[in-house]
C-alpha cells in the first residue's frame, strides 16, 4: 500500500504528458483526464481508509531513511485533503466537459487545458502528500505554474489583467516561502517536518517566533487570510466558470492546509496561535462586508470564500485538539460547497448571459434547477441546519466554547454574525436573480420606470456595466442564451449530492475529522510515525543514524538525492 | 559552530533584495519581471549561505564528508533556477500578450474596473425588489410574453 502513495501524483502527471501528447483528440484528451481523476478519487478514498485503520502512511522515497531522504507522508488529514479535493477535481472536470469549454470562446487553445487542469491536481496532491518542507514548496510551484495557465487562458483582455495580478502576488509569496525554507534550514539544518518538530522547539523563542512568522505570511497570501486575501476577488473571477469553481475549492486550502501542518507540527507551542485567532475575526468580517457590498455573483463569492477562510483560521488559532477537529471537517465542508456554489453561478452565467445581479432576473422560471442547485448550498454555506456548514459552525462554537477564553467567545460572536450575513448576501443574490421578475431587472416597457435617483442611478451603471462586459468572453449580456448541456447541470447537481452528503456522513467523518484533530494536537506521534517507521527502507538501522549524525556533512547523501528528485 | 559567511555575498544578497523589491513595486511589468529575476537570485543567494563554511565538491570518494560543504542547499537552488527560468518564460509572455492587447497603456498592471464601478455605487440593489413592485409585475406570465421581452431588450441593447 505505502508504495502506492507516490501514484497520486504520478497519476495525474504522467496523463497529463499523454494527454499533452495527443493535441487536437480532445476526445482521447478527455478520456485520459477522466481515467486519471477517477483513479486519483479511488486511490485516496482507499487510503482514507486504510489510514483510519493502520495510521500514518509514509513512504521514504528511493529508500534513504528519514531525514535524509524525502518522506511522503499520508496521515488523515492528508487522506482526507487529497479525497475531497480529488472529488472536487473530478466534479469540476465533468463540469467543464460538459461546456466543452471550446463553445465559449474559440480562440481557446483547448489542446493545454486538460493536461493543464491534470498538472494542476498533481500539484495539489503533492502538497498533500509532503513530509518535507521543500517538497511541499515543489507541489505549490507546480499547482501555483498550472494556475498561472489556466487563469489567463485564451488570453483575452480581462483575463491577462486578472492574470497579472494573481501572478505578481503568488510570485511574490513563493520568494517568501522559499526565503522561509532557506532560515529554517539555516536554524536547524532540516526541511523534514517531522525532525523540526523535534529541532524548532530546541531553537531560541525570537528565532522560532520569526521563522513561524515567515512561514505564515508565506502560506498567509496563498490561503487568502485577511491582510493578504485583496488579490483573490480581483483575479478569481475572470477565469472561466469550471477554472474559478476549482480555484475557489482548492488553492486556498492547500494554504490552510499548509498553516495547518506549520501550526501544529512544526511549531506546535506558538505564541502565533493569538494572532492567528485576531486574524481570523478580521478575516471573517472584512471578507463577509466585502461580499454584501458586490454586485456581481462570481465576486459576492468570492469574498465569502476570503470570509470562511477565518472559520478554518479560526480552528486553528484554538490550537486544541477539537479545534482542529473542527477546523478539518469545516475544511472538507467548505472545498465542496464552495466549488459547488461557484458552479451553479457557471449554470447561471450560462442561462442568465450574465453574472451581474443588476441586470439577471426572472431566472426562477427560466431555470428552475439553477435555482435549487444553487439553493441548497446557498443554505449550506450560510449554515443553515442540518447541513453540514451548521455542524462545522457548531463543531467550531463547542471549541470555542470549551476553551473558554474571552478570545474564543468574542470570535463565536463574530462567527454567529458572519454566518448570518453570509446568508444575507447570498439570499439577496438568490432574490435578485432567481426571485425578482425579469422585467424588474431589465428596466424594460413592462417594468414601472424607476423614478427615484437610486433606480436612475442602477439604470445608468446597467449600461456602463453591459458597456464594459463586451470585452468579457464569458459575461456577455448581448449574446444568445446558449442551451446548456446535461453533463453541466449533471456535474453541478452530483457536486450538491456530495455536499448534501457531507451532511448525511456527518457522523463518521466528524469522528474521523476528530481523530485526525487528537492526532494533531499530539505531534510526537506524527514524528515517531515519520522517523522511526518500521516501514523505513534504509540501508543502516536508521534511528541510530538520526541520532549521531552530524546534520551539516550526513545529509549529503539526501541532497543529491532531491536535486534529481525536485528538479 | 560558527558559520564562516563571506560579507561580501551577504552585501551583493542585501542589495539584490534592496533593489528587486524596489522593482517589485513598480507598476510596469517588464520592471516587475526583472525585479523577479532578482529577488530569486537573492533568495538563492540566501540558501546558499545557509550552506556555512565552503568545502570541496560533495561527491562521495573524492573528499572526506567533513571537508564537503553541504549539498542540500545546492540541490535547493538548483530546484529554485528551474522554477524561476519557467516562470520567467511564462511571465515574458504575460507581457507580451498584455502589451499586445493594450498598447496605449503600454504593459502596466490595469485598475480592476469592477473596483472602481463599485467606489462609484452608492447604494445597493436590494431596494430594488420592493413588495409594491412584486405585486405589479405578475410572477408567472406566459413564455411567450417573456421571449418577446427578451428580444425587445436584447434589440434595444443593441
Amino acid at each position: 500500500m505505502i508504495s502506492l502513495i507516490p501514484l497520486v501524483v504520478l497519476i495525474p502527471l504522467g496523463s497529463a504528458a499523454l494527454a499533452l501528447a495527443l493535441p487536437g483528440r480532445r476526445r482521447a484528451q478527455q478520456l485520459i483526464t477522466v481515467i486519471a481523476l477517477v483513479s486519483v478519487v479511488a486511490l485516496s478514498g482507499t487510503f482514507m481508509w486504510i489510514v483510519d485503520q493502520q495510521g500514518a502512511l509514509v513512504m521514504q522515497v528511493g529508500g534513504w531513511a528519514a531525514p535524509f531522504g524525502i518522506s511522503l507522508v499520508v496521515d488523515r488529514l492528508s487522506a482526507l485533503m487529497l479525497t475531497v479535493s480529488a472529488v472536487v477535481l473530478l466534479g469540476v472536470l465533468l463540469f467543464s466537459l460538459g461546456q466543452g469549454l471550446a463553445d465559449g470562446d474559440d480562440e481557446t487553445p483547448v489542446s493545454i487545458y486538460y493536461p493543464t487542469y491534470l498538472v494542476l491536481g498533481a500539484g495539489v496532491c503533492n502538497a498533500f502528500i509532503a513530509g518535507d518542507l521543500f517538497n511541499l514548496y515543489v507541489g505549490f510551484e507546480i499547482l501555483l505554474v498550472a494556475s498561472y495557465v489556466l487563469i489567463t487562458l485564451g488570453g483575452t483582455g480581462p483575463r491577462i489583467r486578472a492574470g497579472v495580478t494573481y501572478v505578481v502576488v503568488s510570485l511574490v509569496s513563493s520568494i517568501l516561502f522559499l526565503v522561509s525554507i532557506g532560515l529554517v534550514y539555516a536554524a536547524t539544518g532540516t526541511v523534514n517536518i517531522a525532525q523540526l518538530t523535534l529541532r524548532i522547539a530546541e531553537l531560541p523563542g525570537n528565532v522560532q517566533l520569526l521563522l513561524n512568522l515567515a512561514l505564515l505570511i508565506a502560506f498567509g497570501i496563498k490561503a487568502a487570510i485577511f491582510p493578504l486575501a485583496f488579490w483573490l476577488p480581483d483575479s478569481y473571477p475572470t477565469a472561466p466558470a469550471p477554472v474559478t469553481a476549482v480555484f475557489a475549492g482548492l488553492l486556498t486550502k492547500v494554504g490552510v492546509y499548509a498553516i495547518i501542518r506549520a501550526q501544529t507540527q512544526i511549531f506546535p507551542h506558538s505564541s502565533v496561535d493569538q494572532l492567528l485567532l485576531v486574524i481570523a475575526a478580521l478575516t471573517l468580517l472584512v471578507g463577509i462586508l466585502g461580499a454584501v457590498s458586490q454586485l456581481d455573483i462570481k465576486r459576492l463569492l468570492s469574498f465569502t470564500l476570503i470570509s470562511h477562510i477565518g472559520y478554518l483560521i479560526f480552528g486553528i488559532g484554538m490550537a486544541t485538539s477539537a479545534g482542529y477537529a473542527a477546523t478539518i471537517f469545516y475544511v472538507a465542508h467548505h472545498i465542496i460547497v464552495q466549488t459547488t456554489l461557484f458552479l451553479a453561478v457557471g449554470l447561471i452565467e450560462r442561462h442568465g448571459g450574465t453574472t451581474s445581479l443588476t441586470s439577471l432576473g426572472g431566472m426562477l422560471r427560466a431555470a428552475p434547477v439553477v435555482a435549487v442547485l444553487f439553493f441548497i448550498p446557498m443554505l449550506n454555506l450560510g449554515g443553515i441546519p442540518p447541513f453540514s456548514g451548521f455542524i462545522g459552525k457548531l463543531g467550531l462554537f463547542t471549541a470555542a466554547a470549551e476553551l473558554g477564553t474571552p478570545g474564543a467567545y468574542w470570535l463565536m460572536g463574530v462567527g454567529a454574525l458572519v454566518s448570518l450575513l453570509t446568508l444575507y448576501a447570498l439570499a439577496r443574490a438568490w432574490s435578485l436573480a432567481f426571485w425578482r421578475t425579469r422585467a424588474a431587472a431589465l428596466g424594460g416597457a413592462n417594468a414601472p420606470v424607476p423614478n427615484t435617483p437610486e433606480g436612475l442611478m442602477l439604470q445608468g451603471r446597467e449600461v456602463a456595466l453591459i458597456e464594459h462586459l463586451h470585452d468579457a468572453p464569458d459575461a456577455m449580456p448581448l449574446q444568445e442564451q446558449r442551451e446548456t448541456p446535461a453533463l453541466m447541470i449533471a456535474a453541478t447537481a452530483g457536486m450538491v449530492a456530495v455536499s448534501v452528503l457531507l451532511t448525511v456522513a456527518a457522523g463518521p467523518l466528524y469522528a474521523y475529522a476528530t481523530r485526525a484533530g487528537e492526532r494533531l494536537a499530539a505531534p510526537e506521534q506524527f514524528v515517531a510515525a515519520v522517523l522511526d517507521n518500521p516501514n523505513n527502507v534504509s540501508s543502516g538501522s536508521g534511528k541510530n543514524e538520526i541520532e549521531g549524525y552530524d546534520p551539516r556533512q550526513s545529509e549529503s547523501v539526501a541532497g543529491t538525492k532531491e536535486a534529481g528528485d525536485a528538479s | 559552530m560558527t558559520l564562516s559567511i563571506p560579507i561580501v555575498l551577504v552585501a551583493v544578497m542585501v542589495v539584490l533584495f534592496a533593489v528587486g523589491v524596489y522593482l517589485l513595486l513598480d507598476r510596469s511589468l517588464t520592471r516587475v519581471l526583472l525585479g523577479f529575476l532578482l529577488v530569486g537570485n537573492a533568495t538563492n543567494l540566501l540558501i546558499f549561505l545557509t550552506s556555512g563554511a565552503f568545502g570541496a565538491a560533495p561527491i562521495y570518494g573524492d573528499a572526506e564528508p567533513i571537508d564537503m560543504s553541504d549539498p542540500l542547499p545546492q540541490a535547493f537552488i538548483l530546484t529554485a533556477i528551474v522554477i524561476t527560468f519557467g516562470v520567467s518564460a511564462f511571465m515574458l509572455a504575460l507581457i507580451y500578450r498584455s502589451w499586445r492587447l493594450a498598447r496605449e497603456s503600454e504593459d502596466a498592471v490595469v485598475d480592476d474596473a469592477h473596483d472602481l464601478e463599485l467606489v462609484d455605487a452608492e447604494t445597493l440593489t436590494t431596494d430594488e425588489v420592493t413588495d409594491e413592485e412584486l405585486e405589479r409585475a405578475p410572477e408567472f406570465d406566459e413564455l411567450g410574453a417573456d421571449a418577446d421581452e427578451n428580444e425587445d431588450t436584447r434589440e434595444g441593447r443593441a
